[in-house]
């Protein structure tokens, strides 16, 4: 299974469409008729407050994770219909940077790139080694390719399994958090380097992250997910400027708001032992 | 709820895991075609289960035969018989101890490290990063496991047997002065290798079927989290003792 190929600068159909989805995960709901697309070829970045099931949505487009109802069609695919092998082959042109990296603890950092090569082709031992090493030096990591996972700090560690994420020039690559634990220099190159797939090769980008600062400057489009929707989308400098309740609270860090800052729980002078309202 | 009801309530969790289980079995089965292309994995868990679990197996194999060849002298003087201890001791470590005290020495040395390291796998996500490569991680890393325990069990139980007989030689013949020919001779004569040999290699296989299914389950299913996969760990060694324990008695009642 193919995913088209996109143009540079082609936004054609959406890439990605949402429709009517529904979750619930443990009782709680996290999607409630959610809807929403991702343009072909372009960046799109999806943000919202914590727990609002961002890292959940990522799962629906992938088939990690099957909806309670609604629709995710992914390139004209119904993901939730797929079989498993159908499934495999649309991962086939799908890299993933999984929030926690989930390198492989057996190998080292040049085999884990090099993981998804030797799984599905059979290529010759330079080759490879010269596409692994291109994609460790894109990410300023050639020179630690024999180290160990557990020798690699939470910022490396990224970097790695961004290289591996993208070591199979995927159509679609999708980045869970792919900012934390990197410093400036870090940050400054993975930022280039997703602007660069994007513009060189046509790639669609989804990129799931708090900071906007880093988004602003590679993003094509933000949707901003609150209360089981998209409450907001659009050019991040639009979101930026928005006047909703929902894009002040958010891109201006206000603890009050639509969205609470504190998780659902009794009344506070109750759970220290006064009476309540006491607090 | 009340006492009953928690008792019927375990019961059925109790036959959930069971069918849980057999529905893994069949997927697992399903995936062992698509696991030989992982050939050097599954060498590699040979290695790792068979040949690293080969120490304890060879040391406790040592210590049976010495104690079976102490006690059994013991007893078989008593009666003048003691000629035949070479035959006592060999056909109980073909027969039975053999294949179940090494199936388990190997619930507790390898079926408990697969278990945490799939567990571990599946808490951080390498299991997930497998199916987001297209890579089955039942292919790739339960279906190795489990071939692997049936690959590595008969040969450590035939290595417990020879060193058992061989613990066993040493105390009656070496110590306590029997006739290093009667001791061989016994043995040779009254030792079948169809009814009594290949019949504890079966055990063993089947012993190591159970064993890896067991581990490899758990650890696939635990939950992520460091007392889950410590809770899994445990459960192997307890499912695998009783299920072993078992299933001899049922092949044993086959095979007589």
């Amino acid at each position: 299974m193919e995913l088209n190929p996109t143009r540079p600068g082609d936004s054609g159909p959406a890439l990605i469409e949402v429709r009517g989805l529904r979750t619930t995960l443990g009782g709680k709901s996290i999607f409630d008729g959610l809807e929403l697309d991702v343009p072909r070829g372009r960046i799109t970045a999806i943000m919202g407050p914590s727990g609002t099931g961002k890292t959940t949505l990522l799962r629906h487009f992938t088939g990690q994770l099957m909806p309670d109802a609604g629709s995710v069609r992914v390139d004209g695919h119904e993901v939730p219909r797929l079989s498993r092998a159908q499934l495999f082959r649309l991962r086939e042109r799908i890299g993933y940077l999984f929030q926690n990296s989930a390198l492989l603890t057996d190998f080292d950092v040049f085999e884990n790139v090099a993981f998804p090569l030797r799984q599905h082709l059979r290529l010759p031992e330079q080759v490879l080694r010269n596409i692994v090493l291109t994609k460790l030096q894109a990410v300023g990591l050639r020179g630690a390719a024999t180290l160990m996972p557990d020798e690699l700090s939470g910022g490396m560690a990224r970097r790695v399994a961004l290289a591996r994420a993208i070591v199979r020039d995927p159509d679609l690559i999708i980045y869970d958090e792919p900012f934390v634990g990197l410093d400036p220099i870090a940050l400054n190159q993975v930022l280039k380097l997703i602007r660069t797939l994007n513009d060189t090769l046509g790639v669609t980008s989804i990129v799931v992250a708090h900071e906007f600062s880093a988004v602003a400057r590679i993003a094509d489009l933000v949707h901003l997910i609150a209360a089981g929707q998209v409450v907001a989308s659009g050019a991040p400098d639009e979101l930026a400027q928005g006047r909703s309740p929902w894009t002040r609270q958010f891109f201006g860090g206000e603890a009050d708001g639509p969205v609470p800052f504190q998780y659902p729980a009794r009344d506070y002078a109750l759970d220290l032992g006064f009476p309540a309202g006491a607090a | 709820m009340s006492g009953r009801a928690q008792k019927g309530s375990a019961l059925l969790d109790a036959l959930a895991q069971v069918g849980a289980c057999a529905l893994f079995l069949l997927q697992l089965l399903r995936a062992v075609p698509a696991s030989l292309r992982h050939f050097r994995e599954t060498v590699r868990q040979v290695w790792f289960v068979g040949a690293m679990s080969l120490v304890i197996i060879m040391t406790c194999g040592l210590f049976v035969g010495m104690v079976l060849g102490l006690q059994l002298y013991y007893v078989l003087s008593i009666f003048g018989g003691t000629a035949a201890l070479g035959s006592v001791v060999s056909l109980s470590l073909y027969r039975e101890l053999g294949p179940v005290v090494t199936a388990l020495l190997f619930a507790g040395r390898a079926g408990t490290s697969v278990t945490a390291e799939i567990g571990l796998m599946r808490a951080t996500d390498q299991l997930s990063a497998m199916e987001m490569m297209a890579v089955d991680p039942l292919a790739y890393v339960a279906a190795p496991r489990f071939l692997a325990g049936i690959v590595a069990m008969p040969l450590l139980a035939c290595v417990f047997n020879a060193l058992g007989i061989f613990g066993a030689h040493l105390v009656g013949v070496t110590w306590l002065g029997l006739d290093n020919g009667t001791f061989w001779s016994n043995m040779t004569s009254s030792v079948d290798v169809w009814k009594d040999v290949v019949n504890g290699v079966w055990k063993s296989v089947a012993f190591g079927a159970v064993v890896s299914l067991i581990a490899v389950f758990q650890g696939y299913t635990t939950p992520p989290t460091s007392e889950g996969v410590a809770y899994a760990t445990t459960r192997t060694v307890v499912f695998s003792s009783i299920v072993v324990l078992a299933l001899d008695f049922v092949m044993t009642a086959f095979l007589m």
